[in-house]
């Protein structure tokens, strides 16, 4: 393609995807702005019924504004949404669900304490009969309303269950009964693989799968490429609150889904390999770490070395977030050592290791990777303010920051990292999450820490962004640092690392060479022993899944909390 | 020393039934997440309205009425502050303490040229359940009460249960639980805060016209002293559990009926007054400790 533009208009100007189906809703030429930023503009969306649509798009392309307007959320300054050919407009979301839509966010929204039950029919639930009776719940009858669904659909479920004590696939679940028990017709699922293991997601898509057979609309809303071919029939793409791609599945290629996502072909990052690495930067023995109670981090040992990045794989809360900490420092060690650059830190300070050259990314941006009320230069320099050339460990200037230095730093590493900021005082809270999470990574990497702890560095940003921090991680590995890489993304893990370890329950489970590595083998070990050899396939996933569900809720180490 | 007899019951339940009231009102607005502290406050109204119902209309149960009216009233401030313009309850809360006092003591020299305390002749306080009193077990415990106090106990039952098996208690509990999810799923969350603040008002006067009519026949500037705070804690202590409201209201009972006769007999009054309160101080942290372990056993 030669341009940008020419590339949209000519994705837009195609005909709509040859997929046969009467249209159960129809946005025509939708469009919000939020003050001066535009938000979705002239955006056309049909949706079949009885069919799987993908809405593909990085962060900020459109894709949640668009759905918000679609479940009564927004209203749309512009254009028109029909619900099965007659026009609607919604005040809110329960006008939407009684036009027969229903919505699973990504943040479940669920009554911890109560049952599976009590959560599936509340606001609409099986009465007693008689006069007293019509103001009580019909626990039976809402019992056998959940089973009924749960078994036409495939969601297995217990209604007697405490959705507290489920994992997130089974919170999940709960959250589609949620909207089946309202007898949606149309079902938007927004983002609904980023907390599942592999095994959940490939059940996830067979009940997507049997509710579009069985006559419901299902809105898939993603930027993951390879769930969009494995479950859609069509796919419409979004950029900048416009369309910029619409396709039928069965045709859209993968690189093709991407051009029309970023308005440019991605070089896939791939890990070029290295020579042999080097000293062991990084060496933690026998390290486990107890929350008073029982270990989340159980017996660990590992190394990583120079010129090599090690990851660890895990549904997220696994132990992985507790072994970055124990190594930070900001929790302690129950057992075990640690060694940085070969001296032990197992009882040094936060500070004391970071300046034995340790450096982190972590995982939480806006609580522990930045200061959201602070400038961007402010949040370049922290951790840094002491040392030359913003402070001064000796003489008069001790205790004192030079601003001046603090603001060129900044002014260089937007440059570097090629950071979008109005200036290196806008203030970090109010930049996108792909351009705070370049900042951090900026700042950790500028120092040339020998070992770096990257977690999540890419959770919630967008594709381009991605590729830039996939870049630079590789960069500083080829520069001969030793990186420890924790990711819940399979594919992150196989583009970077050298070596996956995997965690479960707190322990090291698998551990896999760069050869060995696939997303099957991965994926099981994640899953946990027991479901380790089962099977992975769409159809017999249930069961895989049922494992993987109770031996979650057995185990309490699996973060079932509700962090939303 | 007959301390366990069963005079000792009746003096038990005299004293937790103002409490058990305010505490029935804390925790249904502890169930719609909103906290409650000025139950105090609306209890020492609910007194004062209580005695001058009375006083007006010559009938202790015009005089109930008018507690139970004018304190759920005097609660919409609480309600719709909190629930309608998100207001932070507990500083509408602490203002509401301060007002029944300041108020409760002006209205006391404006309306009856009077300070301190007010019991004029012919006041009438709620009649006793005297037909019991031949009953073997009941009467003795029951013969001298009125009847709010075995109604205290029936109100939590039903309340109770109709939290935890009515429609309108599951979406009560949802709304207080998860305000979002509630919303989402069709319940109005504000109405669910406002209505259920006014009925905990409600209750507040109830328990103030039992304190001022029942348990005595006056009023007192500052005569609830500390009740509404005992409830407060009670409502800590059960933590979303009402049916155990009577136990922890009970217990608190139980330590000022002791105070009283520890008092007879000629423990310094000092320690005694002083009993219920440093009880309460104690029950609180030993639950909070409990609760600090239970909540590292199921969350991680």
């Amino acid at each position: 393609m030669v341009s940008r533009a020419s590339d949209d208009a000519a994705d837009a100007a195609r005909p709509p995807a040859p997929v046969e189906g009467v249209a159960a809703v129809e946005l025509i030429g939708v469009g919000k702005r939020f003050g001066s930023v535009v938000a979705n503009d002239g955006v056309d969306l049909v949706l079949r019924r009885g069919t799987v649509h993908a809405v593909m798009g990085e962060n900020g392309a459109g894709k949640s504004t668009l759905m918000s307007m679609l479940f009564g959320l927004l209203e749309p300054d512009s254009g028109e949404i029909r619900v099965d050919g007659r026009p609607v407009r919604f005040g809110g979301p329960l006008d939407a669900i009684a036009a027969g839509l229903g919505m699973v966010h990504q943040h479940f929204r669920l009554f911890d304490t109560m049952s599976v039950a009590d959560n599936v029919v509340y606001g609409a639930e099986p009465r007693r009969r008689g006069i007293l009776g019509r103001a009580f719940v019909d626990r039976r009858a809402a019992d056998a309303r959940v089973r009924e669904l749960a078994a036409r659909y495939g969601l297995d479920t217990d209604p007697a269950a405490v959705v507290g004590s489920l994992s997130a696939g089974a919170r999940q679940r709960v959250e589609i009964l949620k909207a089946l028990h309202r007898d949606a017709r149309i079902l938007i699922l927004d983002e609904p693989t980023a907390v599942l293991t592999p095994s959940e997601v490939d059940s996830l898509f067979a009940v997507i799968r049997r509710a579009a057979d069985a006559g419901t609309t299902v809105v898939l809303v993603t930027h993951k490429i390879h769930e969009v071919l494995a479950v859609s029939d069509e796919v419409t793409v979004l950029r900048d609150g416009r369309v910029t791609g619409r396709f039928a599945t069965r045709d859209a290629t993968g690189p093709e889904l991407v051009r029309a996502m970023t308005g440019r072909a991605i070089a896939e990052v791939k890990n070029p390999g290295t020579g042999t690495p080097g000293d062991a930067v990084l060496e933690v023995e026998g390290l486990s770490v107890s929350d008073g109670r029982r270990d989340v981090v159980r017996d660990v040992s590992l190394a990583v070395r120079r010129g090599e990045i090690v990851g660890i794989a895990g549904v997220s809360g696994n132990g992985q977030h507790e072994l970055v900490a124990a190594v930070l420092g900001t929790i302690d060690a129950s057992a075990g050592r640690i060694r940085l650059m070969g001296s032990d830190v197992t009882r040094s300070t936060v500070r004391d290791r970071r300046a034995a050259g340790l450096a982190v990314i972590p995982e939480d941006r806006r609580g522990e990777g930045s200061a959201v009320t602070m400038t961007v230069a402010e949040n370049a320099a922290l951790g840094h303010h002491r040392s030359a050339p913003i402070g001064a460990s000796t003489g008069i200037r001790r205790g004192w920051m030079s601003l001046k230095a603090e603001r060129s730093q900044a002014r260089q590493l937007i440059g570097d990292y090629d950071v979008r900021t109005s200036g290196e005082q806008q203030l970090i809270g109010s930049l996108s999450g792909g351009n705070a999470q370049k900042v951090v990574v900026a700042r950790e990497l500028s120092h040339g820490a020998p070992l770096l702890i990257a977690e999540q560095p890419t959770q919630g940003v967008d594709v381009g962004a991605i590729e830039a921090i996939h870049g630079r991680l590789l960069d500083y590995r080829a520069a001969g640092n030793g990186i420890l890489l924790v990711s819940h993304e399979i594919s992150e893990l196989l583009a970077l690392a050298d070596r996956v370890l995997v965690m479960y329950g707190g322990a090291i489970v698998a551990s896999f060479s760069a050869a060995e590595a696939t997303t099957e083998r991965i994926g099981a070990a994640m899953a946990g022993a027991a479901a380790a050899d089962g099977p992975v396939d769409g159809v017999r996933a249930g069961a895989a899944t049922d494992a993987v569900a109770a031996g979650a809720a057995a185990d309490p180490v699996i973060d079932q909390g509700d962090r939303a | 020393m007959h301390v366990f007899e069963l005079g000792f019951v009746a003096a038990v339940l005299l004293a937790a039934t103002p409490i058990l009231y305010a505490a029935l009102a804390g925790a249904i607005s502890a169930q719609v997440g909103v906290f409650n502290i000025a139950l105090e406050g609306q209890m020492l109204w609910g007194a004062f309205a209580a005695v001058a119902g009375s006083y007006y209309t010559g009938s202790a149960w015009g005089g109930v009425l008018t507690a139970l009216v004018s304190t759920a009233l005097f609660s919409v401030v609480l309600a719709i502050g909190a629930a309608r313009w998100h207001a932070d309850p507990i500083i509408i809360a602490i203002g509401t303490n301060l007002l029944a006092i300041g108020l409760t003591g002006f209205l006391l020299r404006v309306l009856f040229d009077t300070s301190g305390s007010f019991s004029p002749r012919g006041l009438q306080g709620l009649p006793k359940m005297a037909f019991l009193a031949d009953v073997p077990v009941i009467g003795p415990i029951f013969a001298g009460q009125t009847a709010l106090v075995p109604l205290a106990f029936v109100l939590i039952v039903a309340v109770g249960l109709w939290l935890k098996r009515s429609a309108g208690g599951l979406r009560l509990r949802g709304v207080g639980e998860h305000p979002d999810a509630a919303a989402a799923l069709g319940a109005n969350v504000a109405s669910y805060q406002t209505w259920v603040t006014i009925v905990g008002g409600a209750l507040c006067g109830i328990a103030g016209a039992q304190l001022a009519l029942g348990n005595v026949t006056v009023f007192t500037e500052n005569m609830t002293a500390g009740r509404g705070w005992i409830a407060v804690a009670a409502v800590m202590l059960v933590a979303g559990r009402p049916l155990w409201l009577p136990v922890a209201c009970l217990g608190f009972g139980a330590a000022e009926a002791l105070g009283f006769r520890l008092q007879g007999i000629g423990a310094p009054q000092q320690l005694t007054d002083a009993a219920p309160y440093a009880i309460t101080l104690l029950v609180l942290v030993a639950t909070r400790i409990r609760f600090a372990k239970r909540a590292s056993l199921t969350t991680t």
